[in-house]
């Protein structure tokens, strides 16, 4: 066992002998996501580098602390990416952090989330055990996929260490189109086009606009654009890398933004408030001071859930209250994992 | 397995099964149970003490809440094509069968989903959404009789999942009666839902969480175009090398499949296809746009080649793919052929290690006098060695199964895992304490005490008790004794 588990093992040891808790930080990019924890810091963000990453296996293991900017790198040098294309809020993101958080980008609806690459996870639980779940392969059905269980969880079981994920080539070329349309044709069309064999690697519709991006082969991207039509946008590159990261002005100043993810064929949801689309209908992002009970019943609508993403009073509750069934074993699985409470309790809320 | 439930008596089960208003389709005859006493993994057959049949999500949730309070233990059952035991009843149990819940609910072409009950065959989905130009991508080979029920218990994959994934990526939600009874709506259409991912946890559990009422599966395009190519080789290890190749050139081929000399000579005496003499046939398809796949076409073409291929076949039309497919799709059926029992492992390597792992294979089956051959989904590492014996031959059959554990540690030792796709169940639980250590196996019984507290739901399987480790066997296909032969199951 590595220093860095051991020591963080023994730490979380102590703190469970005194039901203290512990607020799990990496580079800390993503303070601002999910209920505020409390407790003190756990440093997680120093145990970083590449565990092993054979390109030809489609394979990457690294550890937690590790910057996604290091991992994007070393996977450029050989081609190869992420394929949920992790947006970073800030250049200290570490790998970790976005696993903990099930963070995904613009290409999600047509890749997978963070949670579909997740091939292997180590973690610390809250009895200061040292664990690894999964594996290094692509194809593995021994045990229940505790990895994957790890993805979206906020730290709230365990401590992930090491992670292993499957990566993808990089597609050879990109091109972005640009069409004026309102929100409920740009719902039909986007969802039209992803029942059609074409290579949208993105969607992102605001103010009228729709703009869509395409990934492939060389062959495939110009063909598609023949097909769709639509105005080039020329510097897409930079609009999607903007989206990612939230720094497009719809993102811009203090107002709450809120995050609806709901089917993606659900119409309009006619809140009146500034709205951004994306993952082909499935990711509504919306600014504004609001009522929790609104926007969760406007999602609910919409086959989804609300996040207060960003800002607002996140005392009252930041995520999509659970069914009484569902909230049941959530209750069970972290008494399991985390039986002192000491992981970064109440960053999801209840857990 | 958790907890094991202390016995109800067959009156107690029957009058429990009994008093469900409305009425369960019970059987409780034992000729009729005979024909549910095994799935695909034959040497274990159990009797249990009733079958039911459910015909509505109610029904399932009556049943569940019918035995719950009495700690009988319940096993799902779908088509029974499963090959590691994870549908064989417990004696002391009830069999969930739920193959009359086939409805296909609603194929939703705009959103790209499809709401099914699990007993749909996986097969039947995608003929339901072909008119909408569209597929269910995970396809094991099992595909026209294995349920959606099925595969989401054991996440299964097929040979297309380098690309498309495994059911695990191709599910949206499902709804679950949990051991306590009560339904459990889990994901739905949005691309994901708040809290715990415990649609990651359900698929491939192995019938341990739950029993899958309703499943929203995603549905994808089908590709334009497809185009396949099979490529000989001298050896195993330069077909391996091409594989790497084609992978490290950027292509992401939607199959990739191997197979060695034993497997081919098999397929020669059995269905005379013509195939190049050679020790290692590589099937490669890519798919996409017609001009994507018409690119990627001429790339692995190109790769082949350079890799050292001795002859390289191009399909020309779907027939001409049929034909290529027939090799790779019938080689289980040509293998029984060799001799009359063989046993399938499903480890899964770090493909680099392949060329090393397969000779260290061969020369355990020279020392046990064993004949193997081998396929694999060699895009993935997922290697399926068939090990030959006859069951006639005092010996031979333990010789195979000791062998098997060989193979197995051998995958463990490389990196890998035990099963890439048909889970452990009874078969391969004392792989599984080798693979994992106590804290990892306690965290797994941790996982199930989540959804079933008292241990009722398939106990025994999945997951071993710390302290038993001293199980072993295998897929035997004895002389013709398999239920439906004719059934492709890898």
């Amino acid at each position: 066992m590595s220093d860095f588990i051991a020591q963080t093992a023994e730490r979380v040891r102590e703190h469970a002998a005194r039901k203290s808790p512990l607020r799990i930080r990496g580079g800390g990019t993503k303070d601002f996501l999910g209920a505020s924890g409390a407790g003190e810091p756990l440093e997680v963000s120093s145990y970083t580098g590449i565990v092993a990453y054979e390109p030809r296996e489609l394979v990457l293991t690294v550890r937690a602390g590790t910057r996604l900017a290091d991992i994007e790198r070393a996977l450029a040098a050989e081609g190869q990416m992420l394929p949920f294309e992790p947006p970073r809020f800030g250049e200290a993101a570490t790998i970790g952090g976005t696993v903990a958080c099930n963070l995904s980008g613009p290409r999600r609806p047509f890749a997978g989330a963070a949670r579909d690459f997740v091939l292997g996870a180590r973690i610390v639980n809250g009895k200061g055990e040292d664990l690894s779940f999964g594996g290094r392969v692509i194809k593995n059905v021994a045990g229940y996929d505790v990895s994957r269980l790890m993805a979206g969880a906020f730290g709230t079981l365990g401590v992930l260490t090491e992670l292993s994920f499957k990566v993808l080539p990089r597609p050879p070329a990109e091109a972005t189109l640009a069409f004026e349309m309102d929100e409920a044709a740009m719902i039909e069309a986007v969802n039209r086009w992803a029942g059609q064999p074409l290579p949208l690697s993105a969607t992102a519709w605001e103010s009228g606009v729709l703009r869509v991006r395409l990934s492939g082969a060389a062959s495939a991207v110009a063909a598609a654009r023949a097909k769709l039509g639509g105005a080039d946008v020329p510097d897409g590159g930079t609009y999607w890398l903007s989206l990612r990261e939230q720094a497009l002005p719809f993102f811009e100043g203090d107002a709450p933004l809120w995050r609806l993810s709901v089917a993606q064929t659900a119409g309009p949801l006619g809140l009146t408030m500034p709205q951004l689309v994306e993952w082909g209908g499935g990711q509504r992002w919306l600014r504004g001071d609001a009522e929790l009970g609104p926007m969760r019943d406007a999602a609910q609508k919409a086959r989804g859930h609300a996040t207060r993403f960003r800002g607002g009073d996140r005392a009252g509750g930041v995520f999509h209250p659970l069914a009484p069934a569902i909230a049941k074993i959530h209750r069970r699985l972290k008494e399991a994992f985390d039986p002192a409470g000491v992981l970064n309790p109440g960053r999801m809320d209840n857990f | 397995m958790t907890l094991a439930p202390s016995p109800a008596s067959r009156g107690t089960v029957l009058a429990a099964l009994g008093a469900v208003r409305p009425p369960l389709s019970v059987v409780a005859e034992a000729e009729c149970l005979a024909a549910f006493e095994t799935d695909a993994y034959i040497q274990v057959r159990e009797t249990p003490l009733a079958a039911v049949l459910p015909e509505s999500e109610e029904e399932v949730i009556a049943l569940v809440r019918a035995l719950a309070p009495i700690g009988v233990p319940v096993v799902t059952r779908g088509a029974g094509t499963g090959i590691s035991g994870g549908a064989i009843p417990h004696a002391d149990g009830v069999l969930a069968v739920l193959t009359r819940l086939r409805a296909i609910v609603r194929i939703d072409a705009a959103a790209r989903l499809a709401v099914v009950e699990p007993g749909v065959p996986n097969a039947q989905v995608s003929e339901a959404a072909r008119p909408a130009g569209l597929h269910f991508a995970p396809d094991p080979s099992s595909q026209v009789v294995s349920t959606i029920g099925g595969n989401i218990a054991e996440n299964a994959g097929g040979v297309h999942c380098l690309k498309y994934g495994l059911t695990v990526h191709n599910v949206l939600g499902v709804r679950l009666v949990d051991g306590e009874g009560e339904l459990l709506e889990i994901g739905g259409e949005a691309l994901d839902a708040p809290g715990y991912d415990l649609l990651a946890l359900v698929t491939g559990s192995e019938g341990n969480l739950g029993l899958i009422t309703r499943a929203t599966l995603r549905l994808l395009p089908r590709p334009e175009s497809t185009q396949t190519v099979l490529a000989a080789f001298d050896t195993v290890k330069a077909g391996a090398e091409a594989v790497g190749a084609i992978i490290g050139a950027g292509l992401v081929p939607a199959a990739l499949e191997m197979m060695d000399r034993v497997v081919i000579d098999a397929c020669e005496r059995y269905m005379a296809l013509g195939l190049p003499k050679a020790d290692a046939l590589l099937l490669v398809e890519v798919d996409g746009g017609r001009e994507e796949a018409g690119e990627a076409l001429g790339q692995v073409e190109a790769l082949l080649a350079a890799a050292g291929a001795t002859e390289v076949r191009v399909a020309k039309d779907d027939d001409e793919r049929a034909k290529l497919w027939k090799s790779r799709k019938g080689a289980f059926a040509a293998l029984a052929s060799v001799l009359p029992d063989y046993y399938t492992m499903d480890g899964t390597i770090p493909r680099r290690a392949l060329p090393e792992v397969l000779e260290a294979v061969y020369a355990l089956g020279r020392e046990y006098g064993l004949t193997i051959g081998n396929v694999f989904h060699a895009g993935d590492g997922n290697m399926h060695p068939c090990i030959f014996y006859d069951a006639t031959k005092p010996g031979e059959f333990e010789r195979s199964e000791e062998l098997g554990g060989k193979i197995l540690e051998l995958c463990i030792d490389h990196g890998g895992t035990i099963t890439g796709e048909h889970g452990v169940g009874l078969e391969k639980l004392k792989q599984m304490c080798l693979q994992f250590r106590e804290g990892e196996i306690a965290a797994f019984h941790d996982v199930k005490r989540a959804f079933d507290p008292e241990g009722i739901l398939n106990p025994g399987k999945a997951v071993p008790t710390l302290k038993r480790c001293a199980e072993w066997g295998g897929m035997h296909v004895r002389a013709g004794r398999v239920p439906r032969p004719d059934i492709p199951r890898f």
